[in-house]
């Protein structure tokens, strides 16, 4: 582990609660307890409402490809030696995005939309970080766009939002 | 009375460096200070008819560059606003000129000199805690990537139509001797064949950062005849943000606020697309051509893979389309990238491209 060379978070107080659960292997996103919104992005205030009561909510750890890229010449010279990888966008099953890495499939295998479960990758002995690998059980799931993308707003859905099925 | 911009100001002089990949023979500031005095000049106004400044925010804020050539501007204002600061100076210009709180303003934008260095600087805290960790590409390379992919995904546009678009500004660089890739023609092949950056980003669908510098000089309607060259009005201008740089945060990521800003636009100069003789898109990649395409409505969300592949982009063309070569083939040197967008609409609005001139142009779309 003293040996890890990628960068690693730089977490402010704002963040630190987030990096707190991915070492306990939970997977939260901030949650608004007055309407109820949920969002990847930390912040102190509800985009939608401006509520200041948030809280960190645990979801399913399960998702869907939104995007991806194949870096191949990355912005931090520590990655060189492992291009190519997959950079990605998740979109969880509760709505909100977030970038992260897929492992455990070939690159070939790789497609938009193919269905995603979290793994936790225990880096150094203070982070964890989420990533991501196909999901076998996943196609039953419906897809997020399909749920209604048009609720989704600034990287999250209301938590009311039908969970998928 | 009519509130909005129309015809309330236009630019009336024009100065742009050819974008290099190093000087190192000279500084930052001195870059925009010839460009300022270049459009002045151009512009036939004197030093001491220049009464407003504006300028990038980062190295040439409005009191260094003031001090530096000696003007002292009555108004003056730095702005950032990434790829669209230049595009948004014309707006911001007029604004002053068309409420007196200054008769002549020069925009500026410049790089550093010395050598240009890809890649990023320190991360800020949305990066360091979300995007670092996972090792995302040089520059924007991942971004707009992905957006490409999701593109590819919904509407199953290819990369040979993206990389047309490519092809047809590096042809229009044939004929803009202040290009950086002036004397380099490109075929879809050499696209289509350069080294994978970002699947499925190619490089030469990617901009050179360069050196550089651009300015123009922006003067109400009452003083716009005052010059050697025909003025150039702003008919109507928008603004949209809807998130920050992650793409992550759209509400769906292949649509961008350029829907939102073009419909203003449009709205104020009393225009639809269908009028515009030719246009000039910010083009960071092949990709944000095509999304700026759809979101101005020149096409269908969607449709713009076959649209680009039957649409001739040459000045030549039914569309011409980045005449100056864009970024892509003009390079991008920092900031004033973007401004060249606005600087080539309005030397082709004069009639002054030479070869690469555009017939019987009356009505010009920009955007950053």
């Amino acid at each position: 582990m003293a040996d890890y060379t990628l960068p690693l978070p730089q977490p402010t107080i704002l963040h630190q609660p987030m990096w707190d659960a991915f070492k306990q292997h939970k997977l939260v996103v901030q949650r608004c307890r007055a309407c109820d919104m949920m969002f990847i992005f930390a912040r102190e205030h509800c985009p939608r409402c401006w509520a200041t009561d948030l809280e960190w909510y645990e979801v399913s750890g399960r998702g869907r490809l939104y995007t991806y890229t194949t870096v191949r010449q990355p912005a931090h010279p520590a990655f060189n030696e492992l291009v190519p990888y997959v950079y990605a966008i998740v979109q969880l099953d509760e709505g909100p995005r977030l970038p992260s890495n897929l492992v455990n499939v070939p690159l070939d295998h790789v497609h938009v939309d193919m269905p995603l479960r979290v793994v936790w990758d225990d880096v150094t002995p203070e982070f964890t970080l989420p990533k991501f690998e196909p999901d076998p059980d996943g196609m039953a799931r419906r897809l997020p766009h399909q749920t209604g993308a048009a609720r989704i707003h600034a990287s999250g859905v209301p938590a009311h939002t039908p969970a998928p099925a | 009375m009519d509130k909005t911009l129309r015809g309330k100001g236009a630019v009336i002089g024009i100065g742009e460096l050819r974008p290099m990949r190093r000087r190192p023979d000279r500084t930052g500031i001195g870059l925009a200070a010839e460009v300022a005095i270049e459009a002045i000049a151009d512009a036939g106004l004197l030093k001491e008819d220049v009464d407003g400044l504006i300028t990038e925010l980062a190295l040439g804020e409005p009191a260094q560059l003031a001090e530096y050539l000696g003007i002292r501007p009555r108004w003056a204002h730095g702005v950032n606003m990434f790829g669209a600061t230049g595009a948004i100076m014309l707006p911001l210009a007029v604004m002053a000129v068309s409420t007196g709180m200054a008769n002549n303003v020069v925009c500026v934008i410049n790089t550093p000199a010395g050598d240009v260095l890809p890649g990023m600087g320190a991360p800020n805290t949305y990066q360091a805690n979300y995007e670092f960790p996972y090792g995302p590409g040089v520059a924007q390379n991942s971004n707009y990537a992905m957006i490409a992919q999701r593109h590819m995904f919904e509407f199953g546009t290819t990369q040979e139509q993206l990389a047309k678009i490519a092809v047809d500004q590096r042809f229009n660089a044939q004929a803009n001797p202040l290009a950086a890739f002036y004397g380099t023609p490109l075929t879809l092949d050499d696209v289509m064949n350069s080294r994978m950056v970002s699947d499925p980003l190619k490089l030469l669908e990617c901009v050179m950062p360069t050196t550089g510098a651009a300015a123009m000089v922006v003067t109400s309607a009452d003083r716009a005849h005052s010059g050697p060259h025909p003025p150039v009005y702003l008919l109507g201008a928008g603004v949209s943000i809807e998130h920050g740089i992650p793409p992550a945060h759209a509400i769906k990521m292949v649509d961008t606020p350029v829907k939102h800003s073009a419909r203003q636009a449009f709205q104020n100069a009393q225009l639809s697309p269908r009028d515009m003789n030719m246009l000039s898109l910010y083009d960071c990649y092949t990709i944000t051509v095509a999304v700026s395409l759809e979101d101005a409505g020149f096409c269908k969300k969607g449709e713009v893979g076959d649209f680009a592949a039957s649409t001739d982009f040459t000045y030549k063309g039914n569309l011409p389309l980045n005449t100056h070569g864009g970024q892509l083939s003009f390079g991008q040197s920092g900031l004033a990238g973007g401004f060249s967008h606005v600087i080539e609409s309005v030397r082709q609005m004069m009639g002054r491209a030479g070869d690469r001139q555009v017939p019987k142009l009356d009505f010009c779309f920009v955007n950053g």
